[in-house]
This record gives C-alpha cells, sequence and structure tokens, in this order.
C-alpha cells in the first residue's frame, strides 16, 4: 500500500501551567489520501484548533510524527521547515483578526509571494498581475485591490485569508473554523469556493469546525475529538447513519434542525467538561456519559476498530458487537 | 419574601394569557453619523403575546439588535435616533416615558439577556449578590430576603444554591448563561427579550441553556423575543417567527408559515444556504452578492439587488406589507402577481 | 493566464493618496491637533530666526539702568533683573526647550521601545531582566536622578538631554511591552508565521507598526513633561548653566519678584505652558490620525 499524503501518529501536545500540565492534544492518530478532506469535530477545549496547528508545526508539537508525504516535519530543521512551508497552509477563523490591519489588500495578497521569492527577479507588474490573478480566483473584485480590511465585510476578509493561503501554491491546506464567524448566506459562497478549488487545484484539506451541518457537507471522512482524543472517527456518511460512541449520539441529537417539530428528544449529557489538566488514566468522557460498565474508570479506552473503517474508542463498544443485542443496558442508559 | 409570595408573582402572569405584553409599532431608528445616516430599522411593527414567543431572525447588519434595543429604550444617542414608531410593553409607553420610570419597568416588565455571559456580569460581585441586585431594584425587601431568592434562581436554572456566594469567573460559559437568565427573571418579567443567548456557546451546552430557557418560559409564562440568526433554535423556541432584512420585516408567521409555506425569496435564500444533515450532496445555493448597506439603502425593494425573482416594479418603489392569511405576512412587490410562488425549498 | 494589461495601471486606477497625505488629511479635521502644530511649527520657525539673526551677545546685552522694567514698546516682554531684554531671552529659549522635547525624549523612546518589544516579544528571562532593570530605573525619583546626572556629568544642555532622556526610557519600556504582548497573540501574527516569517522580522515588520499608537501618545505626552521637568531642574539651578535662558532658569531668575515683577515669571511661563499644550493636543491627533480605521 501506497504512503498516505498525510500521516500522523500519536501526536502530544501539553501546555505548561502553574497548577501542571494541559493535556490539549493527546495522542492523535490519522491518515488522509491526497485530495480528499478530513473533517475534526468537536467542542471547546477539545484540541483541535491545537491539532491544526501542531500538524503544520506552528505550534511545536511535544511528541509524535507528523509525515508529509513521507517526511516527518517535526525533524525538519528551520530552513527546510520554511521551505516546505510554501506547500502548507493554514485559513485561519477571524477574518477580523487574522489579517494585518495596516496593509491593504495588494500588500496581503503579496506578501507570502514576495517574502518567499516565489516569481524570481520579480517586478512590480509581474507580482500584481499575480495578485490579481488571485483575488479573481477568489471572488474578490479587483477595485478593492488597494483597501484595507477594515472597510470590507467579513466574507471578504475571509476571501483575502484564502488567497493568502494560495498564493504559495500549496497542496494542503488546513482550514480552521473558516466559515464560523461568517453569515449564514456568506458561509454558503466560501464553503462553495473551498469545494471549487479542491477539486480544480487537487487540494487536500483538513477541515476543523464545531458546527457538525457544515463538516457533513464538505469532509469525506470525520474525526470527533473530545479532551484531547479522538473518540470516533469514520467516513461521513457511515458517522451520520450510525454514530456509536455516547459523546457522537450526544453531538448529533444536540443539532436543531430547522424544521418544524425537526428536533427529537435530546440526550442531555450530565455536568460540564472536565479538567483538561493532568487526567487520570481513565475514559475522561465517563465522567458524563449516560451509559457506563467496569471498565470505564480503569484506563484509557483505545481506538479500534469496530467496524469496516469505522474507529471508536469507547470501552463498552467492542469489535464485532451488537450493541443493541448484547448490551441492552447501554441502550437504557443509566 | 416567602416562598409563598414567590410562587404567587410567578404565577402570576397565567390568568393573562393572551394578553399583548409587547406591541411595537411603525418602529424606525436611524443612527445620525459625521458623514452619513445608518438606517438601522425602518419601519418594524409587531406583537407578542403573554407566554407566547416569537424569533427574530436575521444576518449581521438586519437590525435586529437594534430593535430590541429600542424597545427597552437603550439605543445609545447619540448617535442613535428614534425616528418615528412606539413601542408599548404591557401598557407602558416606553419610548415616551423618563429613565427614572424606565428603570422601574427594565428588569421588573421586561429584561434583556445578551449574547456574551463573560462580559454581561460583574466579575467583582458574586453572583447571589448580582441577583439580589435585581431583585431589591424592584421589590421593598430586605438584603437576606433577596439573598433567598437569588439562591431560588439559581435553583430554577440548574444551578447548585449553594453557589451563589461564588464569582463569575469560577463558572463556566454555560453556567454564566445561566446565571445571567436568572438575572434576568428574577423580578419574573413579563417579557424577556433575548439576543442571541446561545451563540456563544458550545453545541451540547447550548441545548442544556435552551432546554432549560424552554422550560422557564412555561413555567413564569414569560413572553419570549429570541433574536438570532439560527433557524434550528428558531424551530426549537419560538411559535411566531418574523424575518428581517435591511431594517425591514420582509416575512412573518407562525413557525408552519415561514417554514413550511415560505414565500419571500430571502427567507427563501436563507434556508438554501444551509448544508443540509440529511442531504450532504445538494450543492449549497448562496445568496448572490452582500447584504444591504444600510447607508446608501435602494429606492426600491432593499433586497432587489440580490433577488433572482426581481423585476422592475420591485426596483421602483418599496414594497408593502401584504397578508396572505391571518397569521402569514410577507413583504414583496412580486406577489402582486397572483400567479407568482417561489420555488421553494428542500 | 491574465491578459498582459500592464498590472499597474490596474492598482494605479484605484491608487490611494498615499499613506503620509492620508494621514495628514485626517489629522487636519482635528482643530487641537492642527493648533498643537501650528504652535509647534511656530516655535520652531522662532528657533531658526534665532540661530539666524541673534548671537548670545544680544541675549546678554546687560543694560543696568533699564531693570525690572514692565512690558513696552521697546521690551514687548520687559527687562530682567540685569536689565536684558526679556522677549529676545524667551525667544532665544525655545532652541532648549525643543531639544529637549525632541531630543531628549527622542533617544529615551528609541531605547526604551527597542527593550520593551524585546522584553514584550521574546518573554521568559529577556524579559525579567529587562523589566527589573525597568523596574529599578523608574522608582528613582526622576529630578533627583536628573540631578545627580548633571552633578556627575557638569551642567549644559547635553547633560540635561541625557538626564531627561533617562527618566523618560522606563514609561516606553513598558508600553512597548504592553503594546506587543497585546498584538503579538494576533492571528495576523500567526499568519505571518505560516507564511514562513523569522520571529524577529514579525517584530518590527508586523508588530510594532501595530503597537506604534500607544507610543505616539506616550511620546507627545512626554514632551510635555521633559519640558516641565527641564524648567524644574533649571529652576532649581540644575539645568543649563546660569546665564543662558532656558525657560525654567527664566522663571527661578524670577520667582522672588512675583508681586513687584509678574511679567518675569509670566511670559517664560506662558511659553512653557504652550509648549506642553501643544504637544499634548498634537500627539492626541497623530493617535487618531495614524490609524486607518478611525476614518469616521
Amino acid at each position: 500500500m501506497d504512503s498516505h499524503f498525510l500521516e500522523v501518529r500519536n501526536l502530544k501536545k501539553y501546555f505548561k501551567r502553574t497548577r501542571g500540565n494541559v493535556h490539549a492534544v493527546d495522542g492523535v492518530n490519522f491518515t488522509i489520501d491526497k485530495g480528499k478532506t478530513l473533517g475534526v469535530v468537536g467542542e471547546s477545549g477539545c484540541g483541535k484548533s491545537t491539532l491544526g496547528r501542531c500538524v503544520l508545526r506552528l505550534i511545536e508539537p511535544t511528541d509524535g510524527e507528523v509525515l508529509y508525504e513521507g517526511r516527518d516535519i517535526c525533524k525538519l530543521n528551520k530552513r527546510e521547515l520554511k521551505d516546505l512551508r510554501k506547500e502548507m497552509q493554514i485559513i485561519f477563523q477571524d477574518p477580523f483578526s487574522s489579517l494585518n490591519p495596516r496593509k491593504t489588500v495588494l500588500d496581503l495578497i503579496a506578501e507570502p509571494i514576495k517574502f518567499n521569492k516565489l516569481i524570481p527577479n520579480a517586478s512590480k507588474a509581474d507580482i500584481e498581475n499575480r495578485v490579481l490573478e488571485l483575488m479573481e480566483t477568489v471572488g474578490i473584485a479587483e477595485r478593492l485591490i488597494n483597501t484595507y480590511p477594515h472597510e470590507l465585510d467579513g466574507g471578504r476578509r475571509q476571501r483575502i485569508g484564502i488567497a493568502r493561503a494560495l498564493s504559495l501554491n500549496p497542496k494542503f491546506i488546513v482550514c480552521d473554523e473558516p466559515v464560523s464567524a461568517l453569515d449564514v448566506s456568506i458561509q454558503a459562497q466560501i464553503l462553495n469556493l473551498l469545494k471549487k478549488l479542491q477539486k480544480e487545484l487537487g487540494l487536500t484539506y483538513i477541515f476543523i469546525t464545531h458546527d457538525l451541518s457544515v463538516v457533513n457537507y464538505f469532509s469525506n471522512d470525520i474525526m470527533v475529538m473530545y479532551l484531547g482524543h479522538v473518540v470516533e472517527m469514520a467516513p461521513a456518511a457511515e458517522l451520520f447513519r450510525n454514530p456509536m460512541h455516547p459523546y457522537t449520539k450526544a453531538l448529533l441529537s444536540a443539532i436543531l434542525l430547522p424544521k418544524v417539530n425537526g428536533n427529537s428528544e435530546r440526550i442531555q449529557l450530565r455536568g460540564e467538561v472536565t479538567s483538561p489538566i493532568d487526567p487520570p488514566d481513565e475514559c475522561r468522557f465517563a465522567k458524563r456519559c449516560n451509559y457506563l460498565c467496569k471498565a470505564c474508570s480503569a484506563g484509557t479506552p483505545p481506538l479500534l476498530e469496530v467496524e469496516p473503517n469505522h474507529l471508536v474508542a469507547c470501552h463498552c463498544i467492542k469489535p464485532g458487537m451488537n450493541i443493541l443485542q448484547e448490551q441492552p443496558h447501554l441502550i437504557s442508559g443509566r | 419574601m416567602s416562598n409563598e409570595s414567590l410562587t404567587k408573582s410567578m404565577t402570576g402572569g397565567a390568568a393573562e394569557t393572551g394578553e399583548n405584553v409587547l406591541e411595537v409599532k411603525n418602529l424606525v431608528v436611524h443612527y445620525v453619523l459625521k458623514k452619513e445616516t445608518v438606517e438601522a430599522v425602518n419601519d418594524v411593527s409587531f406583537t407578542l403575546k403573554s407566554g407566547r414567543s416569537l424569533g427574530l431572525v436575521g444576518e449581521t447588519g438586519a437590525g435586529k439588535t437594534t430593535t430590541a434595543l429600542a424597545i427597552m429604550n437603550l439605543v445609545p444617542n447619540p448617535p442613535g435616533v428614534i425616528k418615528s414608531g412606539t413601542v408599548n410593553v404591557c401598557g407602558h409607553e416606553m419610548l415616551k416615558l423618563k429613565p427614572i420610570e424606565l428603570a422601574k419597568i427594565r428588569g421588573a416588565d421586561i429584561s434583556m439577556i445578551f449574547q456574551d455571559p463573560m462580559t454581561s456580569l460583574n466579575p467583582v460581585m458574586t453572583v447571589g449578590n448580582q441577583i439580589a441586585e435585581s431583585v431589591k431594584l424592584h421589590e421593598d425587601c430586605s438584603h437576606s430576603q433577596a439573598f433567598d431568592r437569588a439562591v431560588e434562581m439559581l435553583e430554577l436554572v440548574g444551578i447548585p444554591g449553594a453557589r451563589a456566594s461564588e464569582y463569575p469567573h469560577e463558572f463556566s460559559g454555560g453556567m454564566q448563561q445561566r446565571v445571567v437568565i436568572a438575572i434576568a427573571l428574577a423580578c419574573n418579567p413579563r417579557v424577556l427579550i433575548a439576543d442571541e443567548p446561545t451563540t456563544a456557546l458550545d453545541v451540547t451546552i447550548q441545548a442544556q441553556v435552551l432546554g432549560m430557557m424552554s422550560e422557564l418560559k412555561t413555567k413564569m409564562n414569560t413572553a419570549l423575543l429570541m433574536i438570532t440568526h439560527d433557524l434550528g433554535v428558531v424551530a426549537k423556541m419560538c411559535d411566531e417567527v418574523a424575518v428581517m432584512y435591511a431594517g425591514r420585516i420582509v416575512e412573518k408567521g407562525t413557525l408552519e408559515d415561514v417554514f413550511n409555506n415560505t414565500m419571500h425569496p430571502y427567507t427563501e435564500g436563507l434556508f438554501n444556504s444551509l448544508p443540509k444533515i440529511d442531504n450532504r450532496d445538494t450543492e449549497l445555493k448562496p445568496i448572490p452578492g452582500l447584504m444591504a448597506d444600510p447607508t446608501k439603502l435602494p429606492v426600491g425593494c432593499s433586497f432587489a439587488p440580490r433577488c433572482s425573482y426581481a423585476t422592475d416594479a420591485c426596483r421602483a418603489r418599496r414594497p408593502e406589507d401584504r397578508y396572505v392569511s391571518d397569521t402569514h405576512m410577507v413583504v414583496c412587490t412580486a406577489y402582486e402577481d397572483p400567479a407568482f410562488h417561489i420555488e421553494g425549498w428542500q | 493566464m491574465r491578459k498582459s494589461k500592464s498590472a499597474t495601471l490596474i492598482s494605479k486606477q484605484y491608487r490611494r493618496k498615499g499613506f503620509l497625505i492620508e494621514v495628514w488629511l485626517r489629522l487636519r479635521t482635528n482643530r487641537g491637533a492642527v493648533f498643537g502644530l501650528a504652535v509647534l511649527a511656530l516655535f520652531i520657525l522662532i528657533m531658526v530666526y534665532t540661530f539666524i539673526f541673534m548671537t548670545p551677545a544680544d541675549v546678554s546685552k546687560i543694560d543696568s539702568k533699564s531693570r525690572y522694567l514692565p512690558p513696552s514698546s521697546a521690551h514687548p516682554f520687559g527687562t530682567d533683573d540685569m536689565g536684558r531684554d526679556l522677549f529676545v531671552r524667551v525667544l532665544y529659549g525655545t532652541r532648549y526647550s525643543l531639544a529637549i522635547a525632541f531630543g531628549a525624549v527622542g533617544i529615551g523612546a528609541v531605547i526604551g521601545t527597542f527593550f520593551g518589544s524585546i522584553a514584550g516579544y521574546y518573554g521568559g528571562w529577556t524579559d525579567q531582566i529587562i523589566m527589573r532593570i525597568t523596574d529599578v530605573l523608574h522608582s528613582l525619583p526622576g529630578i533627583l536622578l536628573g540631578m545627580v546626572i548633571v552633578t556627575i556629568l557638569g551642567a549644559g544642555l547635553q547633560t540635561l538631554m541625557i538626564a531627561i532622556g533617562f527618566t523618560v526610557i522606563s514609561g516606553f519600556v513598558r508600553m512597548a511591552r504592553a503594546s506587543v504582548l497585546s498584538v503579538k497573540t494576533s492571528e495576523f501574527v500567526e499568519s505571518a508565521r505560516a507564511i514562513g516569517m523569522s520571529e524577529f522580522r514579525i517584530v518590527f515588520s508586523q508588530v510594532l507598526p501595530n503597537s506604534i499608537s500607544p507610543l505616539i501618545v506616550t511620546f507627545t505626552a512626554r514632551m510635555a513633561t521633559s519640558v516641565l521637568a527641564a524648567a524644574g531642574l533649571s529652576f532649581l539651578g540644575f539645568g543649563v548653566p546660569v546665564p543662558l535662558p532656558e525657560w525654567g532658569a527664566l522663571i527661578s531668575a524670577g520667582r522672588n519678584y512675583l508681586t513687584t515683577a509678574p511679567h518675569l515669571t509670566l511670559f517664560p511661563g506662558i511659553f512653557i505652558m504652550l509648549m506642553a499644550f501643544s504637544c499634548a493636543l498634537l500627539g492626541d491627533g497623530l493617535r487618531d490620525a495614524l490609524d486607518p480605521k478611525l476614518n469616521k
């Protein structure tokens, strides 16, 4: 089997705090094939944003390997990393704070090109040409070339961010909640743009979001995270058809459908998210879970393939098990 | 104040279900700046009956928050100017009262909660004291009585009463929002305005908080004006819906009217922009263009520049309110042609 | 590939007027700032005038017959205890105040901003060491520090500038550090890192330009206080050597005659006040004008 486009092995990121270590990302494994999209879902504090930045080495991982086209980027030196940066880019969540307020659209999109000397012996005209090309690709009118970010709306600012990311001709883009700060109608425009770019340029995406309906629309595979761990991973359609982990089930039931009487009884989670500081070795979701068995406080559940391509990290769910028949207490809850 | 009087004041509203507790008529609010005028709210009218809930839906810049502030007569002046219109809360004309009289009504008859609980709470006061403060402002009682009520309110919103002497930063986001709700409901107001109350919260916490709000609303018979951009929240929480665009209500009706029998092209566009959970392959059909600039609204229908159904008549004059049933109103010139209909979504 | 229209034509069509011109256009709508700028410009003109047309001799022309004369057409500001024309002396004194306001504060600002930015951006031990030194510097009373430096180095304009410069550094270190701290966690800094920029370059090309506003306000506020501080030191006898007409020294010389010859303190005092006031007004206006966001 040929190697994957991106492979992450046992990625960990701990932040030191006075009270102990915050286990932001705690042993994450996954692979992505070229041209595909991995959706990473979870609520605040689950570590998805940190994960995205660790994969690009914008934050130094504490441990683990990130194999990009076979090479471990965590072992590269500064110069090699700088070269590689051109191939791996990021689109940020907040179109208001991710653009330098004192630079115009032209400066912002030209900056990566100029800084990386992408066009050898470039004249001003060459660079401007390229910027105009990029603006056309992402859909910014050329008359806006000398405006400042604060003079534009959120949707246009996000397009600038996308143009910046594209200017280096990357192969791989981490999208960190790229549409969460935008209005619904603009969200749809940007999502369509991202999909179009993926098709035309053969990009590979990691799509980080907390919005389940968006991730369903956009991803091939979905990874659900909770407090630094991956709790479930499956192809998108499969995850929505057959969610297995209790947290995934709760997340899906919390989605409010824009339908009259479309909202069924919600699964109520008990309590609040537990602390990510030096957590004990047990299932981190146990304290809020409605299903429990003896094994749940006996150690962190491993991520196992319970059904083909469908991985779940839960002591109460084992491969080959038919939940409905063998563990009836799991259906009724505590 | 004993438990008995608490219960009494809690159910006091039940007898008057069906009356109008909030009436907004022809409200116009502009922000007058040095170089331009922002026409934030342009002729908004709606009523809210006791115990019912109305969802005010729209995107950024539609004028929803300005409307809410105008109802409480809290529009910052300068630069905000209420050009015309009336707001009636439980019989009080909010726009005509003096600040002293308004202070008595705010908190007691009508309350408002905002999006970010972190900034709504005073970081140097315990949550119990913040709730008690609201009680003492409107009811004649001692501090310990008010504090007892505060503890009761906390229990009501699902926080253990023992935590009343903790500070806001010791609570998580969801719990802070519950405290905010407790403060707002402490004096049992007839109307609660909630401005995007769960937008800043996680999905599972949002579900908890909305569930709690729903229960409380039923128990205390509070009318709810829910401002949001999220149609899912509206579907869960509201009986009636009003869709706003560029300061006007473009469609208004019951939940069934607006969701199942959508008439306005903007509402249709909103639904089409949403990725569908149950059908991943439908292509998103976003509304082309951008929200109308409130400083330069066009002569005719504000939505016409983005509307695929727009005709010359639409662009020429301002559309009028049109009632297609007792409850369902749409503001669209295209409906002058009796054969016109939108394609619908789904 | 785009059609080969000369691309610079496109952005020229939509060209903005140029950063400095835009700043000026914004600045001139602020009446206070314009006033401040006008007064400072006037002072600079006066200083130039004194360089061209005056000699130290003019300033020290003693005339024992005309002592303590009140203002008149011959002597617009009157005369002092040695019969010297106060008007000429006050005008000559602008050079000292301008030197302090721009020179001393400038030195302090550059040194302070540099160390403050480094401390704020890199944090850790660098931050600790720089800030503790700054704390020590800050806790020394300004006037005393000034007096000590002047005593060690001897009186003179340069010494006075160094002394004032020293007292100003700690404010800039703190200001720059706070500014950089608040900006460095912004996402656009992360964005710069993502395209491969080095940390050092990020500090000076991304972070500092965005932290400049509070620094400008600090600069102009310090201009105002430095003029006053210099006047104070001169008043106490630690400023420029005695016969030189620094405004503070003039006030000091006239303090015993407040009731009998008030013009001796009044006119230098008015000039000090004007200088401080216009620096402050200009600073406020500049801060607003430099920020492209505050376009309304």
